[in-house]
């Protein structure tokens, strides 16, 4: 029976300090150096991380800022070579630009229609393709009969759709999210039978072996595992689905961001231009890092596996 | 041990294998992996199947397992015949094969929810069995932030879960290092001794199989057949100092002896086509057994 109280000597710290993954190391040596030793190492810790977090800070502020100096010098002494910061408008210019639209509720209302554009578009991708994925991924006779259709869709850019996309949907509406919904949709799907086929099969085996029949393989192994997948299959089509859009806004387009761009550079408006610019990419950054958010929520686990496959 | 009562019961868990032969057709040519294969498992007792490297032994445990089908001969697990993979039957595998999405505990639990027992019922038997092996501390952890060695209890625990009659492992042990290793064939042991179910055990690993078996198969090269059976007579529990012992010394000799003729002869066959003569060796069908 004493060996069954073995495990202790192969050293497991009772409370590891919080979000700290025991490397097999550490783990047997901090218990090794007495109780004292601990409040010092954790302290010692988290100073390196607070350092390691500053300066990673700091180096986003520099970057950013080179950024914002080249925009600013550039325009305020309208350097021409080559490049011709002579039209473009200065820093302080788009400010006042991003004062005076939002006086009216016109501005607002065009980024509202471009979200809610891409969340529909978004979200309707992911309820076709994660599933198709997963079947396609899983079966072969779902892969022998839909691949082609897929293969023979993909190359063409969801931008090369827009005529076409206006014909056959009713609305002008539902054609940009139709457009809005291919450029996601490939991205998701490709990677989503990527998780399936790549997925470790003595996990497979395991799971059978425990009991599990094919359905609830499905729900409870196969979908968990693709996960990693799936979500980087998310953030690609994210990306995707923004160029999409703004591009099928620019086409065919009424309100949106990619409209109010479009039109302010028709218009001659230089300031609003780069408005449209930074709202795009300010939108863009939130949903990626929404996607990514929602990610790790999903997957607290997906954290620990970066040294994966063996420790 | 709420609900672990059952598989307390002895006379079950019998492994019985019968001029078994199993064939593979890899790429249009027929290969024999395992031929006439006769094998015993009485219930409670512990197994081991040991032979040179692609002599068929893990094709065997899987034939158990569920996830290859003979080609001729029965496999029977109490008296009924394998179809397909089962909770009844436990796996533990050499890759951990742990879920790393789920943490330990429910990791545990899985194979008692796929047989749609309640959470709460799942998690008190989950909570005794980690408790058992040691591993109550780490129920929150994720696979990924255990030791090699701690998975391995997890996937030994998860495999008991449902219990079992029988536990097939194929190597469990073979990733670990030399002293985890030893650690964890104590508490195999121990695991084994309580739960008194029987267990089937692939390795390559001499002292291994002699530390822990009551019987040893072992195999010759490919097609595997059995080619000697030999019983463990030491008593038990078992400790790492019976290692020294003349007798346990005597039967690492005898086991070691009968896998180096067929690790040769395997060799052999590779080497007939003169692999060794640019080294100035003179290899023969005969000459092999000599020359080492």
């Amino acid at each position: 029976m004493h060996a069954l109280k073995q495990p202790a000597a192969e050293a497991e710290p009772a409370v590891p300090p919080p979000g700290v993954i025991p490397h097999p190391a550490a783990v047997r040596s901090v218990p090794a150096r007495g109780a004292a030793a601990v409040p010092a190492a954790a302290r010692q810790w988290r100073n390196t991380q607070l350092r390691g977090r500053l300066i990673s800070a700091l180096l986003w502020l520099v970057s950013l800022s080179v950024l914002f100096a080249v925009w600013y010098f550039g325009t305020k002494y309208r350097v021409d070579f080559y490049i011709r910061f002579t039209n473009i408008p200065a820093p302080g210019d788009v400010f006042d630009k991003l004062l005076e639209v939002n006086r009216s509720e016109k501005f607002i209302t065009n980024v509202g229609i471009s979200v809610r554009r891409i969340l529909s578009g978004f979200g309707i991708a992911i309820l076709i393709a994660v599933p198709l994925g997963l079947l396609i991924g899983r079966y072969r006779t779902v892969r022998d009969l839909l691949m082609p259709i897929a293969e023979v869709l993909r190359p063409i850019p969801a931008i090369a759709w827009v005529p076409m996309s206006i014909m056959l949907w009713p609305t002008n509406e539902v054609s940009i999210i139709y457009i809005t919904f291919l450029g996601s949709f490939f991205p998701i799907l490709l990677n989503t039978i990527h998780g399936v086929t790549g997925f470790d099969p003595v996990l497979i085996r395991a799971a059978r072996c425990l009991g599990a029949g094919e359905g609830r393989l499905f729900w409870n192994v196969i979908l968990p595992g693709s996960l990693p997948h799936i979500f980087t299959g998310l953030s690609v089509g994210m990306g995707v689905a923004w160029v999409s859009l703004i591009a099928a806004e620019m086409i065919s387009g009424q309100f949106g961001v990619g409209y109010f761009t479009w039109e302010a550079y028709s218009l001659v408006n230089y300031a609003e231009i780069a408005l449209g610019m930074i709202t795009i990419g300010v939108l863009g950054l939130a949903c990626s890092g929404a996607i990514q958010m929602i990610g790790s929520m999903l997957m607290p686990w997906s954290s620990y596996s970066a040294g994966r496959k063996d420790s | 041990m709420s609900g672990m009562g059952e598989q307390g019961e002895s006379g079950r868990g019998a492994i019985t294998i019968s001029d078994m032969g199993v064939v593979f057709n890899a790429r249009g040519t027929m290969v024999e992996a395992v031929s006439s294969v006769d094998l015993k498992v009485q219930p409670g007792e512990f197994v081991s199947l040991i032979g040179p490297s692609g002599c068929g032994k893990s094709t065997l445990l899987n034939i158990v397992a569920g996830f290859v089908e003979p080609t001729s001969g029965s496999v029977l697990v109490d008296g009924q015949n394998i179809r397909g993979p089962g909770s009844d039957r436990g796996v533990v595998f050499q890759q951990y094969s742990l879920f790393p999405w789920l943490s330990v505990r429910k990791n545990v639990e899985f194979g008692l929810k796929m047989k749609g027992i309640p959470s709460s019922q799942r998690e008190t038997q989950a909570r005794t069995l980690l408790g058992l092996a040691g591993l109550l501390a780490f129920e929150n952890h994720y696979p990924d932030q255990l030791s090699g060695g701690m998975k391995q209890r997890v996937g030994i625990v998860r495999a008991l879960a449902t219990s079992p009659q029988v536990l097939l492992m194929d190597e469990p042990f073979g990733a670990l290092d030399a002293q985890t290793r030893t650690v964890m064939q104590e508490i195999l042991t121990n695991m084994w001794q309580q739960f008194r179910i029987s267990v089937l055990f692939v390795t390559h690993d001499i002292e291994e199989s002699i530390f822990l078996s009551d019987r040893i198969y072992v195999m010759t090269a490919r097609p595997g057949r059995i080619k000697a059976e030999i019983k463990v007579p030491l008593p038990r529990p078992r400790t790492p100092e019976m290692t020294y012992t003349p007798e346990f010394i005597g039967l690492v000799q005898q086991i070691k002896g009968l896998i180096r003729e067929e690790s040769l002869a395997a060799m052999g066959s590779e080497l007939k086509e003169g692999g060794l003569s640019g080294f100035g060796v003179q290899v023969g069908p005969q000459g092999v057994g000599e020359m080492v």
